[in-house]
């Protein structure tokens, strides 16, 4: 048994490598292989020929394609990410600290709205058909049918503007009192919680419900087991799989959601870097910037499926 | 004479119910917008009618001003446009590729299914909005590139799914007499896959028209989606975040635009009729 689970989950390791492998030259393709000659954007305008022919050379832009990309690769792999363009420093040092500030917030969201989310899900799915749940699912769809930006505006319009409790922008220092920390991450962390738990709470109910409706629950109910029991002792640990599995599925919205919050709060993170790198065209932090995000939610789904896998024995066959 | 019966009670038979009528008529209205747009709207588009800018809602202006003291009804109705064309166009393109090479992957099977389910798991997990940003980067933003852009993007979710509803039907008796006819690939799957999969595959199509149409507000609340002079819903946000401190009702409409719109279809979705739903129409 635990055999044939080490081997699926090593079958499900080496296709996530595979995975990356396709993602790494997609990102690669998409972003030197398209129009727009780098050497000509570096110079500018007026530069002569002659000297973005002399520039693409030494950039080795006239190598084939798959030459650039496997030194590309080999670079990623042995730490070296390439120069900026736009300020020639290394991307790993412009990277750094910005991916520490995107961790924190990722770290603190995922402190509230994983407990926020399973109890209000589970709550939901045992008082099904409820006032209660009528308005917990009804929440749930609207929030995940609006743009994360809009969950933004809406959050500084009532709390910054209004109310004037919290400062519209987080510009994180390091020189700063417990109380001002947690002001300035309020506002980001709340819409992202909202934008994660909403996800969270519909793939949490469902999966309390599945195992509600099950037989072996029914004959728990049959044998005269109280409510609580029903749940705590029968339903949930059944339901947990499903439910991690949903956590990790969840929290890989964070990645998309990080990108507008730490725009519109102008938060110091990896995603307001990319954003910048982009307005700038600075490929070589915008493929680095890309590739973390890729592997970011590669490691949170193949966690959720080899969840899914250990959890349920169903799934090994 | 029988099937005749049958359609036609089929036909009437579809009833929705309140809250799927109500978001149906709201995007029904807001494609009528999106079309007459020119017509509806008071006053010229991109001119400068009132020197107040950010103004509030007034019996002249509906919906107030903007940051440079255009009309903001108009702007939102012309807005409708490119927020419901271009997603419209991104998603038949995804929903056409995906379910087209989804059946042909289904029928054919084999180590070309085995490839293109590869490529197509790889390419779905690269996240949306990453992806959407790398591409700009790499292209510069137009109209034809982004719906380009957001109908490739979408293309593997639609492959998956139709390709697991098509794997169900392959497996049908009646596809195998099919074939043991001797019926070619486009036969089968025009005329014996394709109308039992339609129901799911049209609920599918709403769904990923909601995550297209949140994708391309956002790339534009980035600035990176349809560009000046022209602005869908998403740059209207972003146009006018300046007024978010005098709580300006030109940020809080084009949102509220946005809302209605995906809310509406989500909704609709969950309370189409179960006929069209769960088996082909």
């Amino acid at each position: 048994m635990n055999r044939q689970v080490f081997e699926l989950v090593s079958w499900r390791l080496a296709s996530a490598v595979v995975t990356l492998l396709i993602v790494s030259f997609t990102i690669f393709l998409a972003t030197t292989l398209l129009p727009g000659d780098v050497a000509q954007i570096l110079l500018g305008q007026a530069a002569t020929p002659e000297a973005v022919a002399g520039l693409r050379k030494a950039m080795h832009l006239d190598d084939p394609a798959i030459v650039q990309f496997l030194k590309w690769l080999s670079g990623l792999a042995s730490g070296d990410l390439g120069r900026s363009y736009a300020n020639n420093m290394p991307v790993a040092a412009l990277i750094g600290g910005r991916l520490a500030n995107t961790l924190k917030l990722a770290a603190a969201t995922t402190t509230v709205a994983v407990p926020l989310a399973l109890t209000l899900g589970i709550t939901a799915a045992i008082n099904r058909d409820t006032l209660f749940d009528r308005i917990v699912s009804g929440a749930t769809v609207a929030i995940i049918s609006v743009p994360e930006f809009l969950l933004a505006t809406l959050a500084v319009l009532v709390f910054a503007v209004y109310l004037r409790w919290l400062p519209a922008l987080s510009l994180a220092n390091e020189t700063q009192s417990f109380g001002d920390l947690l002001r300035i991450y309020a506002l980001p962390v709340m819409t992202l919680t909202f934008g994660v738990s909403a996800q969270m709470i519909r793939m949490t109910r469902a999966a309390v419900i599945e195992t509600l409706n099950t037989p072996y629950v029914e004959m728990a109910l049959l044998k005269g087991a109280s409510r609580r029991r029903k749940v705590l002792w029968h339903a949930l640990p059944n339901a947990l799989g499903p439910i991690v599995n949903a956590i990790a599925l969840s929290l890989s919205y964070l990645l998309g959601g990080v990108i507008i919050v730490e725009t519109i709060f102008s938060y110091p993170g990896i995603a307001k870097l990319m954003v910048d790198a982009v307005a700038t065209r600075d490929l070589p932090l915008i493929q680095s910037c890309a590739m973390i995000f890729c592997v970011g939610y590669l490691v949170l789904v193949t966690i959720a499926d080899i969840i899914a896998i250990v959890s349920n024995p169903r799934l090994r066959t | 004479m029988t099937t005749d019966a049958l359609t036609a009670s089929r036909r009437i038979s579809y009833r929705f119910n309140k809250v799927g009528l109500v978001s149906l008529a709201v995007i029904l209205a807001w494609a009528l917008v999106a079309i007459f747009a020119p017509l509806l709207a008071p006053f010229p588009i991109g001119k400068i009618v009132n020197f107040e800018f950010f103004a509030p809602m007034s019996a002249k202006f509906w919906m107030g001003t903007d940051y440079l003291g255009r009309d903001m009804l108009s702007r939102v109705l012309l807005g409708a446009r490119y927020t419901v064309g271009t997603s419209l166009a991104a998603v038949t393109f995804a929903c056409f590729m995906g379910v087209a090479l989804g059946m042909t992957a289904a029928v054919l099977g084999g180590w070309i299914d085995t490839v293109m389910s590869r490529l197509m798991d790889a390419l779905i997990s690269i996240p949306s909005k990453l992806f959407g940003l790398v591409v700009v980067a790499g292209l510069g933003s137009s109209i034809p590139v982004l719906i380009l852009t957001l109908g490739v993007i979408y293309t593997p979710g639609c492959y998956r799914f139709a390709r697991a509803l098509a794997v169900n039907i392959n497996a049908m008796d009646y596809v195998t007499v099919a074939r043991a006819r001797g019926e070619g690939l486009g036969y089968l799957i025009r005329a014996e896959i394709l109308p039992n999969i339609t129901g799911p595959v049209l609920a599918d199509f709403g769904l990923r028209f909601v995550f297209i149409v949140l994708l391309l507000s956002g790339l534009s609340f980035l600035g990176l989606g349809v560009q000046p002079p022209y602005a869908d819903w998403g740059a209207l946000v972003r146009e006018n975040l300046g007024g978010l401190p005098l709580a300006a009702p030109a940020v809080i409409f084009p949102s509220l635009a946005i809302a209605t719109l995906t809310i509406s279809v989500n909704l609709l979705i969950d309370n189409l009729p179960r006929k069209i739903r769960d088996q082909g129409v």
